[in-house]
């Protein structure tokens, strides 16, 4: 292995990130409690910068370097890109909130910005230990965070329920990858995949090591049977931190998905379609049906999580690029969407006061039209409705569907889409149609507002004009 | 003369963007959003005449075409246009919203702006389902218009406002989303989103079958015919009077123009081969949901039952095509029932306006829709009295009024397949007579009920005007149609030249 300069620059967005990081780590230990602003300037000032330093060194064709273990294209670009951004938002959104119940402290942005330098890291990972570094990476700051209201009770347990099964899904990904690499002699994707082409299915070990690989992901993404942890931690976890869970990892797990089944095994397609279509299909049917009976808000958009990522992995499942580019689309779309949402419970929360429950949000519109309207056109978008962007996520997922000649998988997925306008409709419906029983005034700095607005408003602008992020999703599987 | 002009687009946006305006505005200058809002209606209702004045009536090509990309990935484009069958029902739904904005002047005091808002966004996006081209953009338009309809019944609705609207929304969008997945597939088969293009695509007979079904389900429910209509009692009844307006004047016609736009054209033969389950369907909700009108207590209810039976002569006329084929009469029959489907429809939209208009005169001052709650009220207002004692002659299906031409020309039609058929769809002359005429006796008619009929007053002038407006357009349509009949002839011959070929 040489060693050449030039090689740096493309991973210059995660050593920027990484340096940035640890000079915020440093920085605040000398701030005090009332300069805390200066930390989180400082954070989200290095965010939109790597976003910067991300344009700058992206090029066109993908390059693989560090002898194959990181891998530079567009769609790792892209994903960045979205990463970044949302977690910007994600830090905005939560500032109010962490500083209304004294967590506005340095190691929520510190372990924040792990959390993204290990999604970056995923996202560009073409080994199984690259990837499986950033996975822990992410995996480590988000358990830390679950738990970062220590007082908290209910954020310990979610923590630790959190930390069990996570450790376990690492456990069951190393060992299939160490079945994988048994089977191929190789842990980067470009050789795995060419030895598995070789030996196809023949081999029970690569067998093995297929499912116990999709298992990872399925408990990554949340997905039903390996859903277990996600309403559990979104319920426990501190708004502000769920913003966080809800949101970017998704984009994360549908890069580890791609970078793994696609790029890695894409010729055992026909084995892990099978798989997913079943994860699929059980997501989307418990995710919908569950989220019905939930009375906490922060539980049910949990289920809706689920019975979204079940959209995503259609999109995976189909296998062509239309496919790919769907499924990107949605885990981009959604994430807007998770943040839009959690930013409303975010906004009618304060001190003393976690607007959780449903009936929370009754008579918002007479409260706030503004901010009912917003989250109104996020629930709308999460239910599909047209002329929202979430129509256009599920319409191209379908089509991708579709066309590889699965039009069952399209009904059911439609199907359960029914089923899932209830519970979103009644959220409109407490806003809209239900008298108010809390009549406190929204109190929010007037950034929060803008950005919730421009979030809301991101909804009907994107899906009045879809075509250029499209485009874009697209252009990274041309 | 208007070619440079996009006149469809102006049609659909500028009540879309006009409504958005008033909703700004907030509800605090009430009477400054009333005026914007009617402004916007009636400038609208202007520009679609423009429609009316520039159709050539001599050609079933789609005019005022306006066609961009969209979405290129996807070949969705922006592909707007209108024949025969599109533009009365456009023209239909601009001036059907004037009314609508006037009857909830007063009315409405909670939140006004918002409520003129909703019905000027709906307006645009109901032009843009009758003229959409692409059927992607028909697709988003037809879902879109759920939600203002959502929040009309739900905020500004009766008691039970909350189930009503729920049942609503869930009921149509579980209808339309299994037509998307029929429209993705043909796009895969026809390469693009135009449906233009879908008419001429190639089918086989299963295909054929279960695309036919996905629209069944879309556009049976948004008719609604029976056994899928009972969300639109529940919906009528607790909707304000407007959203009750818009509802049976238009939304219900969407159904009826689905029809015509997708199902017969695409799949020709899957309707032939089950003509026989929409006639039947038809018939039940015409014999059936007649019988069903007459024993309800409640005004809204019973208009709204006789809604569903009239538009059971719509489908009716559209699928008794098919028996006319294969009989052996001249195809002259085919194009009376398709045309007289397509004049019940506009005749339709006037007359279930004004009955639930005039019944949203009396709600306004007895807060009351029980029939047993009226009774004389031609004593206290005499003007008004005359006004619905002639919509209700009208939705009986009087000679004179627009509600018969529809009527007797479906029934003309229906013989030439099946002098049943015809027998059945007549006993509507009856039915429809009875229930239309019993309730007006009830509430109309006899000595006054009790001290608060006693105390109604008569109607001022500006409901005066919407029901006078809409009394002359139901005459007018009901002695002249011609000109309607001509301005969809073109485009209805056309539409049975393509059904007579079969796509296998």
């Amino acid at each position: 292995m040489q060693f050449d300069t030039s090689n740096l620059i493309p991973v210059l967005p995660e050593i920027f990130l990484l340096t940035m990081t640890s000079v915020v780590l440093v920085t605040d230990l000398f701030l005090k409690q009332e300069q805390r602003m200066i930390s989180y300037g400082m954070v989200q000032v290095t965010l939109w910068l790597a976003v910067g330093v991300v344009l700058l060194t992206g090029q066109g064709e993908a390059r693989v370097l560090f002898d194959g273990s990181v891998i530079r294209d567009r769609m790792g670009d892209i994903l960045k890109i979205s990463i970044l951004v949302i977690t910007s938002g994600v830090f905005l959104y939560s500032r109010d909130y962490l500083r209304d119940r004294d967590l506005f402290k340095g190691e929520y942005y510190v372990l924040g910005l792990f959390a993204v330098l290990g999604m970056l890291v995923m996202v560009s990972a073409n080994g199984f230990l690259t990837l499986y570094l950033g996975l822990e990476l992410l995996a480590l700051s988000l358990y830390a965070l679950v738990a970062f209201d220590r007082d908290s009770i209910g954020g310990s347990e979610a923590a630790m329920k959190y930390f069990v099964l996570g450790a376990l899904a690492s456990g069951m990904l190393l060992y299939g990858i160490s079945m994988i690499y048994g089977a191929t002699g190789a842990i980067e994707f470009g050789t795995v995949a060419k030895a598995v082409a070789a030996s196809g299915m023949d081999d029970l070990v690569l067998v093995f090591g297929v499912v116990f690989v999709v298992i990872g992901i399925a408990f990554k993404f949340g997905a039903v049977p390996f859903h277990m942890w996600a309403p559990d931690v979104y319920h426990g976890a501190p708004t502000a931190v769920v913003l966080l869970i809800s949101s970017a990892p998704k984009m994360a797990a549908f890069a580890m998905a791609m970078r793994l089944l696609v790029d890695g095994m894409g010729s055992l397609h026909g084995d892990w379609q099978g798989m997913l279509v079943i994860l699929a299909v059980l997501s989307m049917g418990l995710g919908n049906l569950v989220a019905i009976a939930q009375a906490n808000i922060k539980r049910m958009l949990a289920y809706s999580t689920i019975s979204h990522v079940g959209f995503i992995l259609l999109g995976i499942l189909a296998g062509t690029s239309a496919g790919y580019t769907a499924a990107m689309f949605y885990s981009i779309v959604y994430a807007l969407m998770a943040i839009g949402a959690f930013g409303i419970v975010v906004l009618l929360s304060r001190r003393g006061f976690e607007a959780e429950n449903l009936e929370d949000y009754k008579g918002l519109h007479d409260r706030s039209p503004w901010f009912a309207a917003m989250m109104m056109l996020v629930m709308f978008s999460m239910a599909g409705v047209p002329p929202t962007v979430g129509f256009f996520a599920k319409l191209v997922v379908l089509q991708a569907v579709v066309d590889v000649d699965m039009t069952w998988l399209a009904l059911v997925g439609v199907f359960f889409s029914i089923i899932g306008a209830f519970y979103y409709l009644r959220i409109v419906k407490l806003m809209y149609f239900d008298k108010p029983v809390d009549e406190a005034p929204l109190s929010a700095s007037l950034d929060t507002r803008v950005a919730l607005s421009v979030n809301g408003l991101a909804m009907l602008v994107l899906g009045m004009f879809p075509g250029g992020l499209l485009t874009l999703c697209g252009s990274a599987f041309a | 003369m208007f070619a440079d002009l996009p006149i469809l687009s102006l049609t659909i946006w500028l009540p879309i963007i006009g409504g958005m305006l008033v909703f700004a505005s907030g509800n605090q200058a009430a009477n400054a959003s009333r005026w914007t809002a009617l402004t916007v209606a009636i400038l609208t209702f202007v520009v679609s005449l423009a429609l009316w004045a520039g159709f050539d009536t001599s050609t079933a090509q789609m005019q005022f075409v306006e066609r961009t990309s969209w979405i290129a990935l996807f070949d969705i484009e922006y592909y707007l246009g209108v024949d025969g069958i599109s533009m009365p029902l456009i023209i239909l739904t601009t001036f059907i919203s004037i009314f609508v904005i006037i009857a909830g002047w007063e009315v409405v005091q909670y939140r006004p702006a918002s409520y003129m808002a909703a019905f000027l966004i709906m307006e645009g996006v109901m032009v843009g389902v009758f003229s959409a081209l692409d059927a992607m953009l028909f697709y988003v338009f037809w879902e879109a218009m759920l939600i203002p309809m959502f929040l009309i019944i739900g905020i500004w609705g009766g008691p039970n406002r909350v189930y009503a609207t729920i049942k609503f929304f869930l009921y149509t969008f579980f209808g339309s989303v299994f037509m998307l997945v029929a429209l993705i597939y043909m796009y895969f088969q026809a390469g693009s989103f135009d449906i233009l293009a879908f008419h001429d695509l190639k089918l086989g007979l299963t295909e054929q079958i279960l695309i036919f079904v996905a629209f069944l389900l879309a556009f049976a429910v948004k008719v609604p015919m029976w056994p899928v209509h009972t969300w639109l009692p529940d919906a009528h009844v607790e909707a304000p009077t407007g959203g009750s307006v818009i509802l049976a004047a238009i939304m219900l016609k969407i159904g009826g123009y689905g029809f015509l736009r997708f199902s017969l054209p695409i799949t020709p033969d899957a309707s032939q081969q089950l003509d026989w389950l929409i006639i039947t369907m038809s018939l039940i909700a015409v014999v059936y949901i007649g019988f069903v009108a007459l024993v309800q207590q409640d005004m809204k209810k019973l208009i709204a039952y006789s809604s569903i039976a009239h538009m059971g002569f719509v489908t009716l006329g559209f699928f008794i095509v098919f028996m006319i084929f294969a009989g052996d009469s001249a195809s002259g029959g085919a194009t009376l029932g398709v045309e007289g489907g397509m004049v019940q429809m506009v005749s339709h939209g006037f007359i279930s306006a004004a009955m639930f208009l005039c019944v949203g005169v009396l709600y306004d001052r007895m807060h009351s829709r029980q029939i047993a709650d009226y009774g004389g009220v031609a004593n206290t207002m005499p003007l008004f009295a005359g006004l619905m004692v002639f919509f209700a002659m009208a939705n009986a299906g009087l000679p004179g009024t627009s509600g018969f031409v529809g009527e007797f020309m479906v029934i003309l039609a229906s013989f030439q397949a099946d002098f049943w058929f015809a027998f059945l769809a007549a006993t509507t002359l009856i039915l429809g007579a009875a229930y239309t005429l019993w309730m007006v006796k009830r509430v109309i008619f006899g000595v006054v009920a009790n001290e608060r009929v006693a105390a109604l007053k008569d109607i001022g002038s500006r409901e005066f005007f919407v029901l006078g407006s809409l009394a002359l357009a139901v005459l007018a349509l009901g002695l002249w149609p011609a000109p309607l009949v001509e301005v969809m002839d073109a485009s209805i011959v056309n539409l049975l030249k393509h059904l007579a070929v079969s796509k296998l």
